[in-house]
């Protein structure tokens, strides 16, 4: 199921991804804390998915991230980048030095993904409803040239209110694009407030349903689940697979959770010290200073 | 008169001295010289693919669809998605040319366009139809009359619109060669043949048509030849006038340009885009940052035009031959 082949890359158990997301949070919270602007709500909500994806499901080179063969990756909620960037940086793909840096003139981190300033961001991003347009040319070139990698999308649940989202669902079922995924982080909050009082999604699962998806309801949080429901999705054939992740924006931050404030607001020093410490508590990390 | 006019077919040089080009002269829509081009594409490169939302059979790409079904990707009517799916495409290697109409290809998904095709420098081509008021009876829903100025204020962006059949499919030739986001545009309705084989064609080289020292017409796309015969009308009162068919409104031939300037002293500039931000807007920044001389602007006066023949709406929203000869006239006057 597992084929890093272009690195000697031990895919991580469900223990380490724990450890690993933990990790991920607490650079995000770094990140965001350091550059004194970003958005740390939606990326703490899609910190397990992302970890899932790079340390264990996706076939990957952060050697060569140009590699034809690899998966692809697009965060279509593209201002939770700093997710992004903790998972490449450590993956590999570029020193984690560089994430002081987000936000900063000549920085390879930009406030939201450029995949010409960042290796291994494989579609810039930001601009909410294009990812899985962009995913789906991904996919449709993979099957006309006989490639087997598969396409992996996030998309924050805001984000479907973007019409164009529903073009691309409907496109890839009508070419049954079996090698994409589309992850929809349901966090249930969106910039202004709760997602179902600025413009409700109503039966969220049954419509991508009725765009001829395959759904698949997880726990975003829960690593058994996420890690189950992203192999699964490799394996299916024929229809392109959904999975709607229930997550909680901010996880991991009690303060930060399921508080619309915390979508694009930084945390001060002393806000960031209280949140390094509660997930490292969580995930049993060492303790360190603010980068 | 040898060496008056360059590059231009006999017949095309006989219509104009008869007063003719635009009534009887033989010609065609250049969508269908795209999508002649773009099916030969297809044959000598397989990476090209062609992107369709719907208008493949009025464009004439469904005949790439026939000889390459598997890369032939019709979207429907949801230009965003395809727009977005061909800079996903362009990421792997493939040269997509995502076909539509102007108004569509560029306002419907403008966002896909600057975002995920332009700001990332991807390889994906725009095609574009339906350029200006060339879709006359269509009306104003169906006119594309901004997408020029629209593209030119995008980063990164190429924009080619060809003044004939010949020059269309060559301008498409070398879009695929051409590394990053280019921006075709091409008539609805028929403009003359006007070039011969020989035509030097070159993405940002300007082409001298007629040859001319009291002032210069610089026009694009389906204008050129209404430029033309405004240059025959003003040699009739006297006037010797340089035609320029700048077909790549960006990177705009800007040493041609302003040689035209320096030696005519006057320059008169036509499209059946908006004169805001198209052409006329790119000379005339060009002129006042370094060789201001008298210059008006032929072109839709902010103004949505109407359904009705091409030829009338020209002379109807001031852009006919007719008026780029009194516009050549009054910037001679003012030198």
């Amino acid at each position: 199921m597992i084929d890093n082949t272009q690195d000697s890359f031990e895919p991580l158990s469900i223990d380490a991804l724990r450890t690993m997301a933990g990790v991920i949070r607490c650079d995000i919270i770094d990140m965001i804390c350091t550059a004194e602007a970003g958005h740390p709500g939606g990326s703490l909500s899609a910190a397990d998915i992302v970890t899932a994806l790079y340390f264990r499901v996706m076939r990957l080179d952060p050697q060569n991230p140009a590699w034809p063969d690899r998966d692809r990756f697009i965060l279509s909620k593209g201002h939770a980048c700093p997710v992004w960037y903790s998972a490449l940086a450590e993956r590999g793909y570029f020193d984690k030095t560089h994430l002081g840096t987000l936000r900063r003139i000549d920085s390879i981190l930009q406030g939201h993904p450029d995949m010409r300033k960042t290796p291994g961001i494989d579609m810039t991003a930001g601009s909410l409803g294009q990812g899985l347009s962009a995913g789906l040319g991904m996919a449709l070139s993979g099957k006309l040239r006989g490639k087997d990698y598969h396409v992996w999308i996030v998309l924050g649940d805001g984000e479907t209110q973007e019409g164009s989202v529903w073009e691309a669902a409907m496109a890839a079922s009508k070419w049954k694009l079996d090698n994409l995924t589309a992850i929809v982080d349901r966090n249930r909050l969106q910039n202004d407030t709760y997602v179902k009082d600025v413009m409700p999604l109503g039966a969220l699962a049954e419509k991508w349903r009725a765009f001829g998806w395959h759904v698949i309801d997880i726990d975003g949080h829960d690593m058994t689940q996420i890690v189950r429901a992203l192999e699964t999705a490799k394996t299916l054939r024929d229809q392109p697979v959904c999975i709607i992740a229930h997550t909680v924006k901010g996880k991991g931050v009690s303060y930060m959770e399921d508080i619309a404030e915390w979508h694009g607001r930084a945390p001060c020093d002393e806000e960031a010290l209280l949140a390094l410490d509660e997930i490292r508590r969580a995930c049993d990390l060492p303790e360190e200073g603010v980068r | 008169m040898t060496g008056l006019y360059h590059h231009l077919k006999p017949d095309v040089i006989d219509h104009l001295r008869q007063g003719t080009l635009l009534t009887r002269a033989p010609g065609a829509p250049t969508r269908y010289a795209y999508a002649d081009a773009v099916l030969e594409l297809g044959h000598r490169n397989p990476d090209v693919v062609v992107l369709n939302a719907d208008v493949a059979k009025s464009i004439g790409t469904d005949r790439f669809a026939e000889a390459f079904p598997e890369r032939e990707f019709n979207f429907g009517i949801a230009e965003q998605n395809m727009v977005a799916a061909a800079a996903g495409m362009a990421t792997t290697g493939l040269i997509p040319f995502a076909t539509s109409y102007a108004v569509f290809l560029t306002m419907r998904s403008l966002d896909q366009v600057r975002n995920s095709i332009h700001y990332p420098r991807l390889n994906v081509k725009l095609a574009s139809s339906h350029g200006g008021i060339t879709p006359g009876p269509d009306g104003p829903t169906h006119q594309g009359q901004e997408d020029l100025s629209l593209m030119r204020a995008i980063a990164n962006s190429t924009i080619v619109a060809a003044a004939d059949s010949l020059t269309t499919g060559r301008a498409t030739w070398a879009a695929a060669e051409w590394e990053g986001p280019v921006y075709l545009s091409f008539t609805r309705d028929p403009v003359p043949y006007l070039y011969e084989d020989d035509v030097p064609f070159e993405i940002g080289k300007a082409i001298v048509v007629r040859e001319g020292s009291d002032a210069t017409i610089v026009a694009i796309r389906d204008m050129v030849a209404q430029a033309l015969v405004a240059a025959e009308l003003a040699a009739a009162q006297g006037l010797s006038v340089r035609v320029i068919d700048s077909h790549t409104l960006k990177p705009l031939d800007e040493p041609l340009l302003l040689r035209a300037a320096r030696e005519t002293g006057a320059i008169v500039t036509a499209e059946s885009n908006t004169i805001l931000g198209g052409l006329g807007s790119a000379v005339a920044e060009l002129l006042v940052e370094h060789h201001p001389i008298p210059m008006e602007r032929i072109g839709l006066r902010d103004t949505f035009a109407e359904s009705g023949p091409y030829l009338s709406l020209l002379l109807k929203y001031g852009m006919s031959a007719g008026h780029i000869a009194e516009a050549v006239a009054r910037v001679v006057g003012r030198k």
